[in-house]
């Protein structure tokens, strides 16, 4: 029962998955392109931990604590980028 | 190493010390310490000539080793023909020695160290090539002389005509010796030796080989084309900028017969077939007619000398082509008849050593004193250079074969060599034999006529003192000794042939010709037959067409002085380099994108053409090896495909680089789900900093623009790019079809049960990072470490442009 309840909730991610790169193609902004990147970032996260559960291992916690750091690092980078146009400024300028 | 080693290496060892010689010693000439050299080697030499006739000597062989292991090994062999080659190199040598002394010493700026430097590697280098037996130190000592040739004839470089023939002779003498060094490595392959003397043995093998036709005709180019055999000739009128010792040495009694020794020297081994005598008799004997007419329309007495030395050397040649007949019928009466034809031919080298080193030498004392050597500006010398002229008439008449010189001897012997040819049952000859008297005596008719064009063009007529840039008048003495010794040998040999007969011309027939019997006695008075009259009529038509001379002169022919194989030669050349210019123009277009193509299509052809040899193509996957594929990791798999291929559609540089990262996110999601939590890790972290890098640099890019492709083009690249995914895709399903029928056991079981034990480590994937296989990760590390410090060095450092980095 919770192996196919799990199998579901994967195909669901992964077609939201799909739904989210709909955006990142045709997204008018760079903007709307960012935020579906952060949303994929996300779906990512809780489609490996359904994966956890169906393997039956907590080896890919990592991998879910990196994507966390990352997404929002990614998005950051790309926010301050649109921003200013730099994603690193010089020094003391 | 004995004597003969020593004295085939004494040239070299004297060549390292004229540097010093000549610097040291500023007052002295520097070629009276280099005369020493060839007159004791002459007269080392001249001891194993034997008196009398039969007596001969046991040829001397002696063994060096060099490369061993490779039946490589220095080994002087001498016998009568080497014996005959090494007293004209070191005979002539020592005259020319003493010659170039007189030559070249009133020219103070004259760099002679080069000049003697040069001269004593080529001497070494052809005693060399003549007392070797091994095929690949005849071929090391052959290039040598190539080489020396070369500098020799562009020792004045500053000239463009000396650079134009020395590289014309290069270019031509090298191309023949690396054919003949494929003929010499095809003679190992069939008889598995390299000695000479190993290969005669076997020549029933090598005549029976499948591969005798391209030996032979490997063989004979090389000597073809250093003997000036046509068309390889050109390269030998454009060799006369040399310095006039250097032609009278190199061009005329020398080198140009390197050609002929090895022609010589293979006769035992090829003798006998019908490939070897049409090849060379015929070459020499188009060589023989070819040269005598285009003499006669030469205007510089040192481009007459040398169509007349390519057609003498025709003479040779022919002689030699008719003479291997004999060894067709074995040592049996009816081959005897024909041997006179290689006596002639051994008799004629000698001679023609001897005359044409004196005319040579005469040229050069005629250029000295008067400044030209145009036959138009000279005349009536005859009273101003007495010596010079009888030098000249008795070498001229030599060379056109009349009595009493040595000349008419190997004339009459090679008519009767000729019209003994008319007679042979063998190769086709009952046919074709007619054409070899004809041309022959074509052949001397024109030889008379250059002959006395030389002659009366020079010494006769008028005196022209305004056409000369100095006042004629005769050469110092020491010039004249070199000439007048040789023209002595001319005559003594014409009065009292059987000197030579015995002493020398036997072991060489012994040589060429082992196991037969001659007849070599030599007298003047043949009686009345056939050759006298033909003699008699080249006489008679030569001094015809001569008294005409003025008719003939106007036309065409005669009006042009370069040879009409030049324009082949030099259309050849540019061609060559127009032709490699615009193959190189075709394919390196400079474009990264083509060579990009280019390796892509051969990759795909490569891997095809392969994978369908092999009959690789197998795709009988066993359905129970495969695992089922859940619905998420079909969806995910779909999504890379789409998102890929939507790539090349964005033409945003920043949209690129999100929809790439977002490939890289669904790889790692794709590692995940195939269980490989590190390398899931891993791959998120480099795709965010290479999405962040990508950012960093394009910022500073332009837009991306669309490029407008021709369609042919798009096509194209679409056909390629589409070829490289199904090659690739197809070798994937065939390794995976293969990889069934083919049951290794895989390695990782090993690591799965020794991670523990042996490392102490539960992840396995690290432990064979930094355990099992920790090699490959320091250098991975190392790779990272430069990929650092080159973007260090990229941005830090801006070159202005012209620094030496």
């Amino acid at each position: 029962m919770l192996y196919t309840i799990a199998n579901v909730c994967l195909v669901l991610m992964a077609l939201s998955i799909a739904v989210l790169f709909i955006r990142v193609i045709i997204g008018p902004t760079l903007s709307d392109r960012v935020v579906a990147l952060d949303t994929i970032g996300i779906n990512l996260i809780g489609f490996i931990g359904i994966i956890m559960l169906i393997q039956n291992t907590i080896a890919y916690s990592e991998v879910i604590l990196v994507i966390a750091i990352l997404a929002f690092v990614g998005s950051i980078a790309f926010a301050k980028f649109i921003e200013g146009g730099v994603v690193i400024d010089r020094g003391d300028r | 190493m004995s004597l003969l080693h020593l004295l085939v290496l004494s040239p070299f060892i004297l060549a390292l010390f004229i540097p010093f010689l000549y610097k040291w010693f500023r007052n002295v000439h520097t070629g009276w310490f280099i005369l020493p050299l060839p007159v004791l080697l002459f007269v080392y030499l001249i001891q194993f000539v034997s008196a009398g006739p039969g007596l001969g000597f046991e040829p001397i062989m002696e063994t060096v080793p060099w490369v061993p292991s490779l039946g490589i090994n220095f080994t002087i062999y001498l016998d009568g023909l080497s014996l005959l080659f090494a007293l004209l190199i070191t005979g002539i040598g020592a005259l020319v020695v003493l010659y170039s002394i007189f030559y070249i010493a009133n020219k103070k700026d004259e760099p002679l160290n080069n000049f003697y430097v040069y001269l004593l590697m080529f001497m070494g280098a052809m005693l060399g090539v003549v007392l070797s037996d091994n095929l690949i130190v005849i071929y090391v000592f052959w290039e040598l002389t190539s080489l020396a040739s070369s500098l020799l004839i562009a020792y004045w470089f500053h000239k463009e005509k000396s650079r134009y023939g020395a590289q014309k002779s290069m270019l031509i003498t090298v191309t023949g010796g690396f054919a003949m060094l494929a003929g010499f490595s095809l003679l190992y392959v069939i008889t598995g030796t390299f000695s000479i003397q190993g290969i005669i043995e076997q020549s029933q093998v090598v005549i029976e080989s499948p591969l005798l036709v391209p030996t032979v005709l490997l063989v004979l180019l090389g000597a073809f084309t250093k003997s000036a055999q046509f068309p390889f000739h050109i390269w030998l009128p454009d060799a006369m900028e040399a310095p006039t010792p250097v032609s009278a040495y190199l061009h005329s009694a020398t080198m140009v017969k390197a050609g002929i020794y090895l022609v010589a020297r293979f006769t035992p081994v090829f003798g006998g077939t019908s490939i070897w005598f049409w090849v060379v008799s015929l070459a020499g004997l188009i060589t023989l007619t070819w040269g005598s007419i285009s003499a006669v329309r030469q205007k510089d007495l040192k481009g007459i000398l040398a169509f007349s030395t390519i057609s003498q050397l025709g003479l040779i040649m022919s002689l030699l082509g008719l003479g291997s007949a004999a060894l067709y019928f074995d040592v049996a009466e009816e081959g005897q008849v024909y041997t006179v034809a290689t006596m002639a031919a051994v008799f004629h080298l000698i001679n023609h050593a001897t005359f044409k080193g004196g005319l040579f030498m005469a040229v050069g004392i005629i250029d000295h004193e008067t400044g030209t050597r145009d036959i138009r500006k000279l005349g009536g010398l005859m009273a101003l250079m007495p010596i010079t002229f009888t030098i000249s008439l008795i070498g001229l008449a030599s060379m056109a074969g009349l009595p009493p010189f040595n000349g008419f001897l190997s004339k009459e012997m090679f008519f009767t060599g000729v019209l003994d040819a008319t007679g042979l049952e063998v190769f086709n000859m009952q046919t074709f034999g007619l054409i070899f008297p004809v041309f022959a005596w074509i052949a001397s008719i024109f030889t008379f006529l250059y002959c006395l064009i030389m002659l009366f063009k020079t010494f006769f007529g008028n005196y022209q003192p305004e056409k000369l840039e100095k006042e004629a008048h005769e050469a110092p003495i020491g010039m004249l000794i070199s000439p007048i010794i040789l023209i002595s040998l001319v005559v003594i040999i014409g009065l009292f042939p059987n000197i030579v007969s015995y002493t020398l011309i036997e072991p060489v027939m012994n040589s060429i010709l082992p196991g037969f019997q001659f007849d070599v006695n030599l007298y003047h008075w043949h009686g009345l037959n056939t050759e006298l009259f033909m003699t008699l009529g080249v006489i008679v038509f030569g001094s015809l067409i001569y008294m005409n001379l003025g008719r003939w002169q106007e036309t065409y022919f005669f009006l042009r002085e370069r040879d009409p194989f030049n324009q082949v030669y030099d259309r050849g050349l540019d061609g060559l380099i127009t032709g490699a210019q615009g193959v190189t123009n075709v394919q390196m277009t400079g474009l990264l994108r083509d060579y990009f193509a280019y390796m892509i299509v051969f990759m795909v052809g490569a891997l095809t053409v392969t994978m369908y040899w092999f009959d690789a193509f197998t795709f009988a996957v066993d359905p129970d090896s495969m695992a089922s594929i859940p619905v998420f990791a079909a969806i995910i798999v779909a999504l890379t495909a789409i998102v890929s291929l939507s790539l090349p559609f964005i033409h945003h540089r920043v949209s690129a680089i999100i929809v790439l990262g977002v490939v890289g996110f669904l790889v790692a999601l794709l590692f995940v789900v195939f269980r490989a939590p590190d390398l899931a890790l891993t791959q998120l972290l480099v795709e965010t900093v290479m999405v962040v890098l990508l950012l960093l640099c394009f910022y500073f890019l332009p837009e991306l623009k669309k490029e407008d492709f021709k369609p042919r083009f798009r096509w194209l690249n679409l056909v390629i790019s589409i070829s490289v995914g199904l090659i690739v895709s197809l070798i994937g399903i065939s390794t995976l079809a293969l990889s069934d029928t083919a049951q290794f056991e895989s390695i990782s079981e090993y690591f799965i049960e020794n991670t523990y034990e042996l490392t102490g480590g539960k992840n396995m994937v690290n432990m064979i990072l930094d355990d099992f296989r920790a090699l490959d990760t320091i250098l991975e590390v190392l790779v990272l470490g430069i990929a650092a410090l080159g973007v260090v060095a990229l941005i830090k450092m801006r070159f202005k442009g012209g620094e030496d980095v």
